[in-house]
């Protein structure tokens, strides 16, 4: 009988899977299915039930009445089945391929027992009109997940409320206005400070908020320079926005001290925290003076990323500013929850409703699993791997991490290919494409670059050192293809479900569609 | 009826490059280069286009290929099997005025893409020569590679070359010539000079890696950087625009034709003087609110370099260092690696007035912090003595 495990390492490497990616050129789902075909066929009503009740179309206003039938496929449910899961092998997401190279991202592992809960009548049938008398097992969960957030964060109060990261940015980026609109001071602060690789929200939320937007520069090692920061702040400040750590992967030693100096300017101070997987239970916003923080639970809180939504950010806020959070907000009395609306200095709501609550459900039953030790533990190995992910991939010829070189990283590192783009002239992404063929992805960075030829790398608390150990001997063949043979490299992907796509018309509105009726109505159909 | 065939151009500047290897800091002037073949230095240049030239020996699309005599193209194009017409001219030791006179025959035959294997001296020769008639692209050979025309490696050039032979078509953009003064450099100075612009095809293989691929092109930033300078421009203050791609945005947003190296100056939208002197400026702005409008010139950065004479220190002192306005985009910031900007007016106090951090535009509503002045940045300039792509 052959040793079958033999032939998985070689010199104690794991030797690369000889992967290949299906391949259906599936048709989009309006092209299938024909007339008439349905999934479900409900049946006729019986005869003494519609002598009883009528016509329950009847009760529809008229208006609301559609005059034509929606344009939806007509198809069958094993067709649907075979038609989603073929897509389904085409992607790279999260449940295939060992997802450390989307670094910020934290792509940690969202639990399918948590799915379940989600999707459990208690929680996803309930409507949010209904009396907040017969929701309390909802609210409690919320009212659980708040006080999670506050404890972890030492932040006051959290709103639930904003369906994404970005969305809980642009709240507090609406708190800080409202908050110098009562001071009778937006007029005179119409700034907003940021860093140079903080997430580009904070920047683009600003901006869509009304601000203009001063970004400072990196100094040698990699932090927002505190020189940069004295000369930018001024009356004219209303706040910073700024994540740390950062996506290179250090933390700012300082970080106080930029809040201390934005406060005597009379600005506020948000933190961006889509990076806290490596400071769970470690350092806290609260005690770098912070006035408001966020957390994506899609990030952190381990729920869905669910290519591209829906999400959930959590907004907290001290007990000074609390006034201003989105309404309602869950209230406990010791005895029962309730939702309060009578927030009269509010900014409003900022999503439908109370917000993503399936995400909600998910990331309280992740914490609550862990609990406070388990998410301490959850930080460090996160942190852990990412240094033993760093050790491994600076053994790779051609790759740098540049700045606090020869230091430690907390959650993530932004590498740098420059070294081999010099020598071979492949670039970073087209390292991630060929890297491709291996079954996994990586992410460069925001744009436009800081970093050259980046590649942003985060392992999390969720993959094993095995899964490590074959992310990097991928990056170590891809980077020996390059030097040995740069065009086939250039050339790649060779086992992916499709080649090398041209970019030109993703630029060109006239050329893409993102719905089938946006489609139709530029094909003038 | 024949298909006209892609006409590629080559001239090889067989001296570029002689300077670096042996330390002194660049290869201009027969003394210098006899000094430096008496240190035993051998030329790069030749085997730098001969690997670029390798690219294009292995395609099969036909091609036209003109080039010099001798060792300014010849011999490196029968080296790689290439069939090519040769220009009249010298074969032996060769001047920048051989250069000149190449690059302004090969205008006249049409050629489409002039490739040249040299460093700052020959990219200032062709462009005096040839300016924005041709798209040309710089094999990096010289020890001096400080304007903007060149591939990232001399393979990379040959691939692009390959490329456009094959029927690839590349829009073209405006790229900077720089030049250094070499005794200056000798004696421990950096004078660098803003000497013009070629025009290079745009390409990823010119990236210096901080360009990404991102849908925003860097053309399009200074559009927008540019339109929000002009907004907010008073009436009644005269604007002195300095030199650069995007502060020339800013006179496009103007409505305006300036010049892309000289110094223009306007007021109310309107041009008062084109490409103008000192004097000239000095007479304009006397008593009147004035601001200067700049951009970052070279890879090093300068805001203000000695070879700026127009913008002088007697110029920054009447408008005031408060009235300097920057404009550059996040891409160019980044490209610089945050090192932070030069200033070198000539006069030492001026520089220190221009000190500290300067605020630069970079989009609607959107500035950036940059450092300006380390005087250690501009006494101990590194001078690469390897261009880059040389790690073979």
């Amino acid at each position: 009988m052959r040793d079958i495990t033999r032939e998985r390492f070689k010199d104690g490497k794991p030797i690369l899977r000889r992967y290949h990616q299906a391949r259906w050129d599936e048709p989009i789902i309006f092209e299938l299915g024909s007339p008439g075909e349905r999934g479900i066929l409900p049946p006729p009503v019986e005869s003494d039930i519609r002598a009883a009740a009528g016509d329950v179309l009847d009760t529809l206003p008229q208006g609301m009445r559609r005059r034509q039938p929606p344009a939806l496929p007509e198809i069958s449910q094993p067709q649907v089945l075979r038609h989603y899961d073929r897509l389904s092998q085409e992607t790279l997401g999260a449940d295939f391929n060992i997802d450390v190279g989307q670094g910020t991202c934290t792509m940690k592992y969202s639990p399918k027992v948590n799915e379940d809960i989600a999707r459990s009548a208690g929680a996803a049938s309930i409507h949010p009109y209904q009396d907040d008398e017969t929701v309390q097992g909802l609210l409690e969960i919320m009212y659980g997940l708040e006080q999670i957030l506050k404890e972890v964060s030492g932040m006051d109060r959290f709103s639930l409320q904003p369906g994404a990261g970005s969305a809980a940015i642009y709240a507090a980026t609406s708190i800080i206005r409202k908050y110098h609109e009562l001071r009778g001071e937006s007029e005179q602060r119409k700034e907003i400070i940021t860093t140079s690789f903080s997430h580009p929200s904070d920047a683009a939320c600003a901006k869509t908020a009304g601000y203009d937007i001063i970004t400072l520069p990196p100094d040698k090692d990699g932090y927002p320079d505190f020189e940069a920061f004295k000369a930018a702040l001024s009356e004219r400040t209303a706040g910073i926005q700024m994540t740390n750590p950062e996506d290179t992967g250090v933390f700012n030693p300082n970080i106080a001290d930029f809040v201390d100096l934005a406060h005597e300017r009379g600005a506020l101070c948000f933190y961006d925290q889509a990076n806290a997987n490596g400071i769970l239970g470690i350092t806290r916003a609260r005690e770098a003076g912070f006035d408001l923080c966020h957390f994506n639970l899609h990030k952190t809180f381990s729920t869905p990323h669910g290519c591209g939504g829906p999400a959930a950010g959590a907004l907290g806020v001290t007990e000074e500013l609390a006034e201003f959070l989105p309404a309602p907000v869950v209230m406990f009395d010791g005895e029962k929850y309730r939702l309060d609306h009578d927030r009269p200095n509010s900014i409003g709501k900022v999503r439908a409703f109370h917000g993503t609550i399936g995400s909600v459900v998910r990331a309280y039953a992740w914490a609550m699993s862990l609990g406070a030790d388990g998410m301490k533990t959850a930080a460090e190995i996160a942190v852990l791997n990412n240094n033993y992910l760093l050790k491994k991939v600076l053994e790779i010829p051609g790759v740098t991490a540049p700045y606090a070189t020869g230091k430690h990283r907390i959650e993530q590192v932004r590498y740098s290919w420059e070294d081999l783009t010099k020598k071979t002239g492949v670039h970073s992404e087209e390292l991630g494409v060929r890297a491709a063929d291996f079954g996994v992805h990586y992410w460069t960075s925001h744009h436009p670059f800081v970093v050259p030829e980046p590649m942003t790398l985060e392992p999390t608390e969720s993959y094993t050192k095995a899964e490590l150990d074959e992310y990097v001997e991928i990056l170590r063949q891809v980077a020996k293809e390059a030097h040995a043979s740069p065009d086939f490299v250039k050339d790649a992907p060779y086992n992916c479900p499709i080649h090398q796509v041209d970019h030109e018309p993703l630029d060109d509105p006239e050329q893409w569609a993102v719905t089938w009726r946006a489609y139709r109505k530029k094909l003038k159909v | 009826m024949s298909i006209a065939l892609p006409k590629l151009g080559l001239i090889v500047n067989p001296v570029a490059g002689l300077g670096g290897a042996v330390g002194l800091k660049g290869s201009d002037g027969e003394s210098t280069q006899r000094q430096a073949l008496a240190m035993g230095a051998r030329p790069r240049a030749p085997e730098r286009a001969i690997k670029a030239l390798q690219r294009l020996a292995a395609i099969d699309s036909p091609f036209e290929l003109l080039t010099c005599a001798g060792s300014m193209g010849s011999e490196e194009a029968a080296s790689c099997g290439l069939e090519f017409t040769v220009l009249e001219g010298p074969s032996g030791l060769t001047t920048p005025r051989h250069t000149r006179d190449a690059a302004r025959a090969m205008a006249e035959q049409g050629v489409d893409l002039l490739l040249f294997a040299g460093g700052d001296g020959t990219a200032c020769d062709i462009c005096e020569a040839v300016g924005d008639r041709l798209t040309v692209l710089g094999i990096p050979a010289g020890v001096k590679i400080h304007s903007g025309v060149y591939a990232i490696s001399p393979d990379a050039a040959g691939r692009l070359a390959a490329e456009f032979v094959r029927g690839r078509s590349f829009e073209t953009m405006a790229a900077e010539v720089m030049d250094q003064d070499e005794e200056a450099l000798r004696k421990g100075r950096v004078s660098v000079r803003l000497h013009g612009y070629l025009h290079i095809p745009r390409h990823r293989a010119l990236t210096q890696g901080t360009k990404s691929s991102s849908a925003v092109g860097e053309s399009v930033a200074a559009r927008i950087a540019a339109a929000d300078v002009v907004r907010k421009m008073e009436a009644g203050r005269t604007y002195i625009i300095g030199p650069g791609t995007t502060t020339r945005e800013v006179m496009a947003a103007l409505g305006l034709a300036g010049t892309l190296v000289g110094v223009d100056v306007v007021r109310d939208s309107q041009l008062l003087v084109k490409d103008a002197g000192e004097q000239q400026i000095l007479e304009l702005i006397k008593g009147r609110d004035t601001a200067i409008v700049v951009t970052v010139i070279g890879g090093q950065g300068y805001l203000f370099g000695r070879g700026n004479q127009q913008i002088s220190a007697r110029v920054i002192r009447e408008v005031g260092a408060d009235n300097i306005i920057v404009v550059a985009t996040r891409q160019k910031l980044n490209s610089l690696r945050w090192r932070g900007l030069l200033v070198d007016t000539g006069d030492d106090e001026v520089d220190a007035m221009l000190g500290g951090y300067v605020r630069i535009v970079t989009g609607t509503g959107e500035q950036a912090l940059c450092k300006v002045g380390d005087p250690d940045l501009t006494v101990q300039v590194q001078v690469p003595i390897e261009p880059p792509g040389s790690g073979d």
